[in-house]
């Protein structure tokens, strides 16, 4: 279906839609905004960077984030729209986990927000299933040919998120210090958490 | 639960100013321009309103993309946002949340505004912005 508003400008008819919607007092502006302001300043990847902390310094912990990831996110207050049924894949020196949605954009947002354009591009969504290899490469991840890649696509009602591997080196840090160095790219599979 | 309902948890406001506080962590705005955050704070608020299941709107979105996909096989022109509130118009529409007459009127008399008038300055959608976003939530706050 094509129609005329379809080739004004996407900022008018958003705009339309909503002034629209406000008039007949289905929405507010104020909790539209409340939404964009939690996933633009509250919601992000520090909180999968504690999650990965905790877990590489407590056990105990990860055993429970890797047997139900949901409700271990939520220990530490981390829940919400997205986070329904997290799963988390635990990467190995043998094993590397990377993680798309092959149809539209799922994504885990309670522990890394909403999603980076890459992740959602139809490039980055057919390239990392076919070619996975080549595609981390070009992200400046080298694996060795004895490291199994595993793409897992999170189009269904799971959402993946990736533990890294621990880097060598990290045994003196603290638990804070260690989330510092977890990025959002290494929760999802397309970087190895590195020693600055 | 269905989907993305419920206002931010307090939860979320822990410790937003780390070393990896978004929305600038690993270098990227959430958000390009004003209008994707107005067209996905709408796709929440209807959800959260009950008036549009959170599922329905995913099925949608994928339909949207793989028509876009289908379309466009060299990928140039892709925009997720575009894709999201073409959703969102279809959907709002076969809900009879909007009349599909009334918004394509309403869009095309918001194009007709005067140049000058508003704050298109706010928007950094570059050339394919044609200068008539009205930022209704302070867009200058989000800036780098």
């Amino acid at each position: 279906m094509t129609t005329a508003a379809d080739h004004i400008d996407p900022a008018v008819r958003a705009e339309a839609l909503a002034s629209l919607l406000i008039e007949r007092g289905l929405v507010d502006q104020a909790t539209m905004d409340n939404f964009i302001k939690t996933y633009e300043q509250s919601v992000g990847p520090m909180n999968g960077a504690k999650v990965v902390a905790k877990a590489w310094t407590d056990p105990a912990y990860e055993e429970r984030l890797l047997a139900d990831g949901t409700a271990a996110i939520a220990e530490l207050g981390f829940k919400g729209p997205q986070g329904e049924h997290i799963v988390v894949l635990q990467n190995t020196p043998t094993v590397h986990h990377v993680v798309v949605c092959t149809l539209c954009s799922c994504y885990p947002w309670p522990v890394l927000g909403l999603p980076p354009s890459w992740y959602k591009d139809p490039s980055y969504r057919s390239r990392i299933v076919r070619e996975p290899r080549a595609v981390l490469a070009e992200f400046g991840l080298e694996l060795g040919e004895d490291v199994e890649i595993r793409v897992v696509d999170s189009s269904s009602e799971v959402r993946y998120m990736v533990l890294p591997l621990r880097p060598a080196g990290t045994d003196g840090l603290s638990e804070q210090e260690l989330a510092a160095l977890v990025t959002r790219d290494a929760m999802v599979g397309v970087a190895e958490v590195a020693v600055p | 639960m269905s989907g993305p309902g419920g206002h931010a948890d307090p939860a979320y406001l822990l410790d937003s100013s780390g070393p990896a506080a978004p929305p600038r962590d690993n270098g990227e705005l959430v958000f390009a321009a004003p209008w994707e955050s107005r067209a996905f704070g709408l796709a929440l608020a209807l959800t959260e309103a009950g008036l549009i299941e959170w599922e329905d709107f995913r099925q949608a979105l994928i339909r949207e993309i793989g028509g876009w996909e289908a379309a466009h096989p060299s990928g140039e022109g892709w925009s997720y946002y575009e894709c999201w509130l073409r959703t969102l118009e279809r959907i709002a529409s076969a809900r009879g949340l909007v009349d599909p007459g009334a918004l394509d009127e309403r869009a095309a008399l918001l194009a007709a505004r005067p140049a000058g008038h508003d704050h298109a300055s706010h928007d950094r959608e570059g050339h394919r912005h044609q200068g008539h976003e009205h930022d209704m939530h302070n867009g200058n706050s989000r800036r780098p």
